[in-house]
């Protein structure tokens, strides 16, 4: 019998690498999922004939399994597609909790003296993923908005945090070599998931994405000790498969935003943007803006547009506003494309997917690369709500907390229409002097409102 | 050092190179997506869940494994059906082929 299992979860560890495989590339992508949800579904089979029910343990599970599936089911269905990146990490913020709370109830098992090699997983597995749940809750409440997205800093507390990381330490090494109060785990529980807390709330709310993939990769981990807890083969391998590409993912997400890890996660931003926009201040310098109908006919009689779509427009859910106003573009003849940055929206990729939601056709669709060279021939430069990413700083500025990120060279269209709310800066917190140039236009308002007022515009023009 | 134990660090340490390998060469479009993928991937806890979850007798026992399920299941499921929904939005764009330097329309 256990032969079988253990052929099972080889089958089961075999369909995950593959399904992870097809997931990076984008023809085979939405396979690559069902790949490794099948992969699932056998490594769960595969386990049944391992449990020994009580009766309390079947009710338990029939309900667990029961709620986990509703709220995973509507919570995942019911999303606005620009929330998923909370979902995201409220999904692997409860996987976490998981992991912290199995290591525990095997160690009680044990009762006053587990050995070693039970203990050393456990505890690792309960102090990761309580910091990758406490974390990963406050990364969902700040895309959320239930608290501010900016980083909240204090005096000292890198100190605090060093101190807090420490004590978790120390009171884990006195957990492994004494191990007599079962109840001390909890206590070490609670230290991680302060810890937790204090990890994510001095990182600003741009950052979330990497902070959601480090966390994502710190689950993979704290499943795959998990693992080593209970001696089984399908948690190790799967959670250390999720810890490695989760780490190499959360490289590339920083390498995309031209950062490097370390200045993600520790705060060095803070600083440096708090010196530029002293060396920059913007105070006093004027901006030109128009009316709509002067946008519109500038539009309706240029030939070639590129639309910039930032996070405004995945805010405002002025994806279908957008491309109305790209349709009415281009039944008068004017050639529309939309340049995606890297990381336009709030997670790589993000953009892409806003865009395709409103059926805007794939081609129109350029990537950084394709797109940067053509902006010369542009007659418009139209920016709906993004900032950073076509900040000329990111060229021109060294010292300024983007310099060497690539950007879209939006300034070298012939004309430049930016869409914002207000002049209030970009998650960089750096004003971006594009507003302010020659050719720019700015236009203020709801990026919903705003693009539906242009396209009557347009087709009053 | 026990036979299994002995196994199972075998396990750990190939996996981790398979992880880093098998998505080394990911496009910068499908992060997100990829970052849930693997999300959903660690839900793979249930197992571990189910395991503790099953012998419950006691009533500190009964709590954590009604818990533990809980979480785990809504990390799998919710992890699998946010990926689909996400991955749903590329259908229709077949292999991405770039237009190999479409003509610029002066």
């Amino acid at each position: 019998m256990t032969t079988i299992i253990t052929l099972a979860y080889l089958v089961a560890a075999v369909l995950f690498i593959h399904g992870l495989k097809q997931l990076s590339s984008p023809r085979g992508a939405r396979n690559g999922n069902f790949t490794a949800a099948l992969g699932m579904v056998i490594a769960l089979a595969a386990t049944i004939p391992l449990l020994h029910f009580t009766r309390a343990g079947l009710v338990i599970i029939a309900i667990g399994v029961v709620i986990g599936a509703v709220v995973g089911t509507v919570g995942a269905r019911m999303v606005r597609m620009t929330a998923i990146p909370q979902m995201v990490a409220l999904f692997n913020g409860v996987g976490g909790g998981a992991a912290a709370l199995v290591a525990v109830a095997e160690l009680l098992k044990f009762g006053v003296h587990p050995p070693f090699a039970e203990v050393f997983p456990s505890v690792f597995s309960i102090v990761i993923g309580s910091v990758s749940f406490a974390g990963s809750m406050v990364a969902f409440a700040k895309l959320q908005e239930l608290m501010t997205g900016t980083p909240i800093t204090y005096p000292g507390q890198q100190v605090v945090n060093g101190l807090l990381a420490a004590a978790i330490v120390g009171f884990a090494i006195a957990v492994i070599a004494i191990a007599a109060i079962p109840f001390s785990f909890l206590s070490l529980m609670l230290l991680a998931l302060i810890l937790g807390v204090a990890f994510v709330i001095p990182i600003g709310g741009a950052d979330m994405p990497v902070v959601i993939s480090l966390l994502n990769a710190c689950t993979g981990l704290a499943v795959a000790a998990s693992g080593f807890t209970l001696n089984n083969f399908a948690l190790i391998v799967a959670g250390t498969l999720v810890g490695a590409s989760g780490s190499l993912l959360t490289k590339l997400m920083s390498d995309a935003m031209g950062r490097s890890l370390a200045n993600v996660l520790f705060g060095a931003f803070g600083q440096v943007h708090t010196a530029a926009t002293a060396a920059a201040g913007a105070q006093g310098r004027s901006v030109r803006s128009a009316s709509a109908e002067d946008l519109g006919t500038l539009l309706a009689y240029s030939q070639r547009v590129i639309i910039v779509p930032g996070y405004g427009l995945a805010v405002a859910q002025a994806q279908h506003a957008a491309r109305e106003l790209a349709d009415v573009l281009e039944r008068r003849g004017v050639d529309v494309e939309y340049a995606i940055h890297p990381v336009a929206g709030r997670m790589p990729g993000h953009m892409n997917v806003l865009l395709a939601e409103a059926n805007v056709p794939y081609e129109q669709l350029k990537e950084m690369d394709q797109v940067n060279d053509d902006f010369k021939n542009a007659d418009v430069a139209l920016i709906v709500g993004a900032n950073d990413v076509v900040n000329p700083a990111a060229r021109s500025t060294p010292g300024s907390p983007i310099y060497g990120m690539p950007i879209l060279n939006a300034d070298q269209a012939k004309n430049i229409i930016f869409m914002k709310r207000s002049m209030r800066p970009g998650f960089a917190g750096i004003d971006n002097d594009l507003m302010f140039g020659p050719k720019t236009v700015m236009f203020f308002g709801d990026a919903k409102d705003s693009l539906t007022k242009l396209v009557s515009a347009v087709k009053a023009a | 050092m026990t036979n299994e134990l002995l196994n199972e660090l075998t396990f750990f340490v190939l996996a981790i190179f398979v992880g880093f390998e098998v998505i080394s060469k990911v496009p910068t479009i499908l992060h997100t997506p990829l970052m849930s993928g693997t999300n959903a991937i660690h839900g793979i806890i249930l197992v571990g869940a189910i395991l503790i979850a099953a012998g419950a007798d006691s009533p500190v026992t009964i709590v954590l494994g009604l818990i533990a399920v809980t979480l785990a299941t809504t990390n799998v499921v919710g992890g699998f059906v946010v990926t689909d929904r996400m991955l749903e939005m590329f259908k229709g764009r077949q292999p991405a082929k770039r237009p190999a330097e479409a003509p610029v329309p002066k």
